[in-house]
């Protein structure tokens, strides 16, 4: 089977772009990987130790540009009679897998978390991390949008050619206006470990504990939505069934009952610690491990624990 | 300023998930439908808000049975001004995208807005579409959108940061959150709702390309274990030597 993989990378390659190679090459087949970003070519070929035969690049396409990106990505299916193409779910993909859909008329998965099964069926989470699912493609061509985080990256081969390829993809009609990078924040949906509060800390003055143990662990921090919504935290730090789905290595929490919206978005995550003055907190029930006691108390406790911990070679 | 905004049911966030039939079907007992709280919250409330400073008419569409008008009124009721239902079981995405696009083609409008993805399925997959089948450029999950003229500017949440981003009209933007707060809908708003025009429109001729083949429900967590408060330590040397996660 010819795959295709598209993966857009900035500054070096982003572990996701790592993960959806490794898994086009679990599922078996011939992969180009189509790219778009501005990596450079060294770094591109090394794809190749994933299982990569060839990387072509576009570099003029606009990634912001869902239409031109289509294009693109069109053409090197046809170019390559790519059968299946798979993206890492990520905002990108968010906009241009769906069109690329319509375009092929190729079935699309999104958010798959394994390789396809006997039967060629994916499974995906649905309702918000409730349930799975097994999701049939009744088309020819298929895309898959791989969940990031499902599958770690394995080296088994070395470096591939590199070639310039033009994706005839027209001109950029969405155009970048601005950026801001806020300088030291660890963003949260890549984020392997987060530490995460809710009301129980009764107020946005208190966050330096909360903080404190983030930086400590070199942890994003998050928090629940009511906490968003009177204005303690911003926004993006919302997580849940109706802000972000998060799915980190480690995940703990103060001062949050542990809602079943909360819940929602956070069910992935491998390991939970929760935190709360209250035996009876719902959240104690979908934890690995969990501390009845003060968050006030607790966090500074725990923060020096980790500064300990690190403190000392391992 | 003609704004569409898509809708779509999605099952109460605080339902039972359960499936019949051989875990292949959704088991419907005993669960509220509500709108999607994506497209309700965000898509129509931001739309009701553009409509409100530049003037114009906001219309919601679904694709669903005749069940679903409880929702359309929902959604009329916080302030739409006409619906459309087309009359139809929305099988997958592309079903639903196709049917969508179809209608929105010969009625004309500046902006179609959708949620980022139901709560459901978590897809994240109509608004693509509908933009692919109507060759409109698209914005998805966009935090914030104002209309300045025909020129649209959205933020984005990119990794580390936000990206400020500028289309024309018409335009498709799938919404996240920071985009508009909730509106509880008024008495007057219920009153309303009950007699604005709601067309139902006949289905096109459309194949869908995926289904669920069945279902799961994920193995029970084991038990938690209990740390002492004052023993820290003891927690970050199992988080290192059991769980292995730092
Ligand atoms: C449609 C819908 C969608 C929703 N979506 C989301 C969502 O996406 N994300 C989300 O988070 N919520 C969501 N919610 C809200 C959700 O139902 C809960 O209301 C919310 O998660 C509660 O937030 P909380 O745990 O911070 O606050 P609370 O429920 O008030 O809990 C505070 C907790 O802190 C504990 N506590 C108090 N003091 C201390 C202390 N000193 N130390 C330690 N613990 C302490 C208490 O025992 C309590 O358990 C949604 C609700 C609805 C209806």
């Amino acid at each position: 089977m010819n795959i295709l993989v598209y993966i857009n990378s900035s500054n070096h390659l982003a572990k996701s772009a790592l993960e959806a190679v490794t898994y086009a090459k679990k599922i078996g087949g011939t992969i180009t990987v189509v790219a778009t970003g501005s990596v450079d070519d060294a770094t591109l070929g090394t794809l190749g130790e994933y299982g990569a035969q060839k990387v072509l690049v576009d570099r003029s396409v606009a990634t912001e540009d869902s239409q031109q990106v289509t294009r693109l990505i069109a053409k090197a299916a046809e170019s390559t009679g790519a059968e299946l193409i798979v993206f890492s779910h990520d905002l990108v993909a968010k906009a241009v897998a769906p069109r690329l859909s319509v375009r092929l008329k190729a079935g699309l998965v999104s958010g798959a978390v394994d390789v396809p099964n006997a039967s060629g069926q994916v499974k995906v989470n649905v309702f918000s991390g409730k349930a799975f699912g097994f999701v049939e493609v009744k088309s020819a061509k298929k895309i898959i949008s791989l969940l990031p985080n499902s599958f770690q990256p394995e080296k088994t081969g070395s470096a591939c050619p590199v070639e310039a390829f033009d994706g005839a993809a027209g001109t950029a009609v969405i155009k970048v206006v601005e950026t801001k990078m806020p300088e030291g924040e660890i963003p949260l949906p890549e984020a392997e470990l987060v530490v995460s509060a809710g009301r129980g800390l009764k107020g946005p003055e208190n966050w330096g504990i909360v903080e404190d143990l983030a930086k400590a662990l070199g942890a994003a921090t998050a928090c629940s939505r009511p906490v968003a919504d009177i204005g303690w935290r911003p926004h993006h730090e919302h997580v849940g069934q109706t802000g972000v789905a998060i799915r980190p290595n480690l995940y703990i929490a103060a001062g949050i009952s542990g809602a079943i919206q909360h819940l929602a978005g956070v069910n992935g995550s491998k390991v939970i610690v929760v935190i709360n003055t209250d035996p009876e907190a719902p959240f104690f029930k979908a934890a690995d491990y969990g501390v009845v006691g003060d968050a006030f108390d607790v966090l500074p406790k725990l923060t020096e624990a980790v500064k300990k911990f690190r403190s000392t070679p391992h | 300023m003609k704004i569409l905004v898509c809708i779509s049911k999605s099952p109460d966030t605080t339902s039972k998930i359960a499936f019949t039939d051989g875990n292949k079907q959704f088991d419907e007992n005993g669960v509220q439908y509500i709108v999607n709280p994506y497209d309700e919250w965000y898509a129509l409330v931001r739309g009701l808000e553009l409509k409100e400073t530049l003037g114009g008419n906001l219309t919601i569409i679904t694709v669903g049975n005749a069940a679903d008008e409880a929702i359309i009124r929902k959604a009329l009721a916080i302030g739409a001004d006409d619906a459309v239902r087309i009359d139809a079981d929305p099988k997958d995405a592309y079903f639903t995208a196709i049917q969508i696009a179809e209608y929105a083609k010969s009625n004309g409008f500046d902006l179609i807005l959708t949620g980022k993805e139901t709560i459901n399925y978590n897809g994240s997959q109509v608004a693509g579409m509908i933009a692919e089948a109507m060759d409109l450029p698209f914005v998805s999950l966009a935090t914030k959108l104002d209309i300045n003229g025909t020129t649209a500017r959205m933020e984005q949440e990119i990794v580390g940061g936000v990206q400020v981003v500028e289309a024309n009209l018409p335009l498709v933007v799938s919404c996240a959150k920071g985009m508009a707060e909730q509106r509880i809908p008024n008495m007057r708003g219920i009153m309303a709702a009950r007699t604005k025009p709601l067309t139902v429109v006949a289905p096109s001729a459309t194949e869908e390309l995926t289904a669920y083949a069945e279902y799961g429900l994920p193995a029970p967590k084991s038990a938690v274990k209990m740390i002492d408060p004052n023993n820290m330590d003891e927690l970050v040397a199992l988080l290192h030597n059991e769980a292995k996660v730092i």
